[in-house]
C-alpha cells in the first residue's frame, strides 16, 4: 500500500465523515431552523403548565417561533415561570395571550401565542400579562361529573 | 486454623486491589507520557494518517453495513409498537434520537473495539514480543513516538467520524423501510425529526461522546499491547482484554455522560 493510496483513501474517509456530521446536523437535526437563531427572552406566568417541557416549541398560528427555554415555580405566588427564547424577527404585541396547548390527544405540549391589537411591542426580558393555563383533564372530567350530579335532579 | 485463613482470604484480597491500583497508576502515566511524545509524532503525520487508515477506513464496512441493519431493525421494531398508540409519524424521532444519542456512540465504539482496537493491541504486542520495539529503542527511535502515538491518535480521529456515519446509515436504514417499505410519509417522518432533535442537546452530545470512546478504546488498546507479556500467550490475552475491558468502560461511560448530559431533557 504506498502513500498516495492512503492519503487518498484517509482523505475519502474523513471528507464523508464529515459529510455525515453535517447531514446529522442539518437533516436530522434543526441547526438551521432554531437554536443558534439570534432571538430575545419573553417570561409568562401560568397557574399550570401541566406536561409543559423544556425546549417546547413556542407557536404562534401554528408556526414555531421559539422555543422553552426554563420553567420554574414561583415560590412567592405558587405560579409556574416559563422564559421562551423567541427568534429575532417575530415581535408580539403587549397584549399578547399566551396559552399551554396540546397538539392532538396525546401531542406534545406547546406555547401558542395569539398576538392582540396594541401597537406596543414586548422587548427583550418582557412579560406576558395575559395568560391561559393548561387544560388538565382530570379537573375537566372532575367538573363534567359535578355538572351532571347538580343538573340530575332538574330533570 | 480457621484465622489463618482469613488472614490469608484478607491478604489476597489486598494483594490484588494493589496490583489493579498499580496497572491503573501505570495506565494513567503511559497515558501521559503517550500524550506528551505525541508532538514528536505529529511531526511525521504520514504515520497518523496510516494508523487512520487502518482504524478507520478498514472499518468503515463492518460500521456501514451495521448502521444500516441496526436503523432497519429499530424502524421496524418502533414502527410495531408505535402503531398500536397511532403515533407512526414519530418513527423519525425514535430513530433518530435513540442512533444520535446513544446507539450511534455506544455501537460503534462497541464494533471499532473489536474491530480495530484489537488489532492495534495485537500487532504491538506482537512488535513487544518479537523485541521489534526494543531494537527501536536500540537504534534511539523512541517506540512510544513511532508506534504508540500515532495508533493512538489514528483511533481517536477515526472513532467520531465512524460513529457519525452509523448514525447517518442507521437513519437512511430506518428511512428506507419507514418510508419505503412501510409507506409512512416521508415529510412527517423527516418533520417530526427534525423539530426534536436539537443540534445542542443531542448532535454535539453524541458527538462528545463519541471522542470520548475513541480516546478510551484507542488508550486501552495501546496501553494493553505495550503492556502484554511478550509470549503468544500473552499477546492473545491482552487482546481479549482490549474488547472486554473496551466493552465495559464503553458502556460505563455512556451511563455517566447520559446522565449528565440528559438529566433535564424532557423528551
Amino acid at each position: 500500500m504506498n502513500r498516495a493510496t492512503i492519503d487518498l483513501w484517509v482523505g475519502v474517509f474523513v471528507l464523508i465523515g464529515i459529510g455525515a456530521l453535517i447531514f446529522l446536523s442539518l437533516r436530522v437535526g434543526n441547526l438551521l431552523t432554531t437554536s443558534n437563531a439570534p432571538g430575545y427572552r419573553l417570561e409568562a406566568r401560568f397557574d399550570n403548565v401541566a406536561g409543559l417541557k423544556p425546549r417546547a416549541p413556542v407557536k404562534a398560528a401554528g408556526v414555531v417561533v421559539g422555543r422553552v427555554e426554563r420553567i420554574v415555580l414561583d415560590p412567592q405566588t405558587y405560579e409556574a415561570s416559563v422564559t421562551m427564547r423567541i427568534d429575532q424577527g417575530f415581535q408580539f404585541t403587549r397584549d399578547t395571550i399566551a396559552s399551554v396547548l396540546t397538539s392532538g390527544l396525546l401531542g406534545e405540549v406547546y406555547i401558542g401565542l395569539d398576538a392582540g391589537g396594541d401597537s406596543q411591542m414586548l422587548a427583550d426580558g418582557g412579560r406576558i400579562a395575559k395568560t391561559q393555563s393548561a387544560l388538565v383533564i382530570e379537573k375537566l372530567i372532575g367538573q363534567f361529573m359535578l355538572d351532571r350530579a347538580s343538573a340530575a335532579p332538574d330533570k | 486454623m480457621p484465622a489463618e485463613r482469613v488472614v490469608r482470604g484478607v491478604r489476597k484480597v489486598g494483594a490484588t486491589t494493589l496490583a489493579i491500583l498499580q496497572r491503573l497508576g501505570f495506565a494513567t502515566r503511559f497515558f501521559a507520557a503517550v500524550v506528551w511524545h505525541s508532538p514528536q509524532a505529529f511531526r511525521r503525520l504520514q504515520l497518523t494518517l496510516r494508523e487512520i487508515y487502518f482504524a478507520g477506513v478498514l472499518s468503515l464496512v463492518i460500521i456501514l453495513v451495521s448502521g444500516m441493519f441496526v436503523g432497519m431493525v429499530l424502524a421496524l421494531q418502533g414502527y410495531d409498537v408505535l402503531n398500536r398508540y397511532g403515533a407512526n409519524d414519530s418513527l423519525g424521532i425514535l430513530v433518530a434520537l435513540s442512533l444520535v444519542r446513544e446507539l450511534g456512540p455506544v455501537v460503534a465504539g462497541l464494533l471499532f473495539a473489536s474491530r480495530a482496537g484489537s488489532a492495534i493491541t495485537a500487532e504491538i504486542g506482537l512488535m513487544k514480543a518479537t523485541d521489534q520495539l526494543a531494537a527501536m529503542e536500540m537504534m534511539a527511535v523512541d517506540p512510544l513516538a513511532r508506534v504508540v502515538a500515532p495508533r493512538f491518535w489514528g483511533g481517536i480521529v477515526s472513532m467520531p467520524l465512524l460513529a457519525a456515519l452509523f448514525s447517518t446509515l442507521g437513519v437512511f436504514g430506518a428511512w428506507l423501510v419507514g418510508v419505503k417499505l412501510i409507506g409512512l410519509d416521508n415529510g412527517a417522518f423527516w418533520g417530526n425529526m427534525q423539530a426534536a432533535v436539537d443540534f445542542r442537546e443531542d448532535i454535539v452530545n453524541g458527538f462528545i461522546k463519541s471522542v470520548v470512546f475513541g480516546v478510551i478504546v484507542s488508550l486501552i488498546a495501546v496501553f494493553e499491547g505495550y503492556d502484554a507479556k511478550p509470549t503468544a500467550e500473552g499477546v492473545s490475552s491482552a487482546t481479549t482484554r482490549t474488547v472486554v475491558e473496551s466493552a465495559l468502560t464503553i458502556l460505563a461511560a455512556d451511563f455517566v455522560l447520559t446522565v449528565f448530559m440528559f438529566r433535564g431533557v424532557g423528551v
